[in-house]
């Protein structure tokens, strides 16, 4: 596999709702099997780049080609051809509340997919198994804490083999040891099923544990792209400011972290 | 443009009309498409009439009592008595039990449709299907309207049958008519002719009240606020297009007959 493949290609994307521009010029390449984390303040339009890559919201000009495809050209039927392949996982784990667990992650199957029900079945226990969740499988949604939530938003978006995840502030909302634990599950996940990934973070830990690279959008546009360590010790100050929080916790062992779980120990780096 | 100088209120509403005009194209486009979701509207039926029996039960039995009642003293003074079962018959199969019933739908289901939808939107669970390839519309939508459009005709047949047996009992506190030749008086006012208009009605006021409260709660702004707005606004507008389908069906059922 050509590991420089280019998976999402976003060329100067431009985004306004009324007079108020979001995105001025987003430009942003992913190769397979990567992950970047998009650092920005609230409001400045990052989830709003990743509904136009899965065509929630339409541009206004630019190109967002997704795996080759670019997302404005497409009929909806080529759209949801293409949504098949990638994974959104919402900030509030958006679980559908009237089914339980294990009929939410039945539903992408049973809509897309030929599988027999017992096939649906082991790929429903094998996903719960995957997030550490399998005791919760006859659960309804608000039976669960928001971590729980989360991680079967993420079982029901990996349960569909997808070749891209979106990962919408994954660990907004969280105590520091739930933000650990679902970091861990998305390198776990990136990982076991080889995908590439976008991750919109305001949460460093969650930045240093996922990332291969990251960019710090601001002012509508990508202003730095680096590695956690080039991006700590840059000269620019709001670049800066993110990560002095997590200098404060650095004696706290959260951001060195090292997962008891074997299997864990032996996807990480 | 002409439409620069109308006043906001007036391009809203031509604005809404357009919207759920639009809305129900894509209905009618895509009802006929895989995957057909016999389950859901199986679902569907079940919550739209189980639950509303109860209470269009309650309002057909009053509806159906208070009119008998009310017809005894302003008839008895000419004798008529007798005219009361064809007039109850009458009143309630073709115009007061469909309106009636109609509106406590709109009331019960359309609201109950729009804040389903408002709060699965406000709470991103629309998108999560969007985003995962699963057609919402298809799902959510048309299993709704389907079973709104027939459950309600149903719901409204029924209410009917308990007014038309409330205004037995109403007839029974100041006389002493046999069951059979109550139902009698009742049917032999009626033809076939004229039952087609209002069963045709029914379906419209079904159909009526599945798309408006998909409209509204698919349609609903972000915000817990929305789920209110959503509920709310489905009932209005699908009690106002009830009276106004009412008043199209009686102009056409007129002409015709």
């Amino acid at each position: 596999m050509d590991r420089a493949e280019t998976v999402i290609d976003i060329e100067h994307l431009k985004k306004s709702f009324g007079k108020n521009t979001i995105l001025k010029d987003i430009n942003l390449k992913i190769n397979r099997g990567e992950t970047i984390v998009t650092l920005g303040k609230s409001g400045t339009g990052k989830s709003v780049t990743l509904k136009c890559i899965v065509g929630l919201i339409k541009p206004d000009s630019g190109t967002v080609k997704v795996l080759g495809k670019n997302i404005p050209d497409l009929s909806y039927e080529e759209l949801q051809y293409i949504r098949k392949k990638i994974g959104f996982v919402f900030q509030s784990g958006a679980l559908y509340d009237s089914m339980s667990v294990r009929e939410n992650l039945q539903f992408p199957l049973m809509r897309n997919t030929d599988l027999s029900k017992d096939d649906i079945n082991k790929k429903v226990e094998e996903v719960l198994n995957d997030v550490g969740l399998s005791q919760a499988i006859d659960k309804m949604p608000s039976e669960l804490s928001g971590g729980m939530k989360k991680r079967i938003g993420v079982a029901r978006t990996i349960i569909m083999n997808p070749e891209i995840m979106l990962w919408d502030e994954p660990t907004t909302g969280l105590d520091p040891e739930t933000t650990r634990d679902i970091s861990h599950l998305i390198v776990r996940m990136q990982r076991k099923y080889k995908v590439s990934s976008i991750v919109v973070t305001h949460d460093m830990i969650c930045a240093k544990i996922v990332a291969n690279r990251i960019v710090v959008l601001k002012d509508g546009t990508y202003t730095d792209s680096g590695t956690y360590d080039e991006l700590e010790s840059s000269d620019d100050d709001f670049v800066r400011s993110f990560f002095e929080e997590v200098k404060e916790d650095e004696n706290s062992d959260l951001t060195n972290y090292k997962s008891s779980d074997p299997e864990e120990k032996s996807l990480k780096k | 443009m002409f439409k620069n100088y109308l006043p906001k209120s007036v391009k809203e509403v031509f604005l809404e009309t357009w919207g759920i005009f639009d809305f129900s194209m894509r209905f009618f486009r895509e009802v006929f498409k895989p995957p057909y979701n016999l389950n859901e509207i199986i679902k569907q039926f079940f919550q739209i009439g189980n639950k509303s029996l109860g209470l269009v039960g309650i309002t057909g039995f009053i509806i159906g009592f208070v009119l008998a009642l009310q017809a005894i003293p302003t008839l008895q003074p000419f004798g008529a008595t007798s005219l009361i079962p064809s007039m109850v018959g009458l009143g309630i199969i073709l115009e007061i039990g469909p309106v009636i019933t109609g509106l406590i739908c709109a009331g019960k289901i359309g609201s109950s449709i729009g804040a389903e939808l408002g709060s699965m939107k406000v709470t991103e669970q629309i998108d999560a299907m969007e985003v995962s390839a699963s057609n919402p519309f298809n799902f959510l939508v048309i299993s709704r309207v389907i079973a709104t459009s027939l459950m309600i005709p149903l719901l409204i047949i029924y209410a009917d049958a308990i007014a038309l047996l409330g205004g037995y009992l109403a007839m029974n506190v100041v006389s002493d008519v046999s069951i059979g030749l109550y139902f009698t008086q009742v049917f032999d006012a009626l033809d076939i002719g004229s039952l087609i208009g209002p069963v045709i009605k029914t379906f419209f006021f079904g159909f009526t009240i599945g798309i408006v409260g998909c409209y509204k709660g698919y349609n609903a702004d972000k915000g817990t606020e929305s789920v209110g707005v959503a509920a709310n606004s489905s009932v209005v507008i699908s009690s106002l297009m009830v009276i106004i389908w009412d008043m199209i069906a009686v102009q056409i059922t007129n002409i015709i007959l």
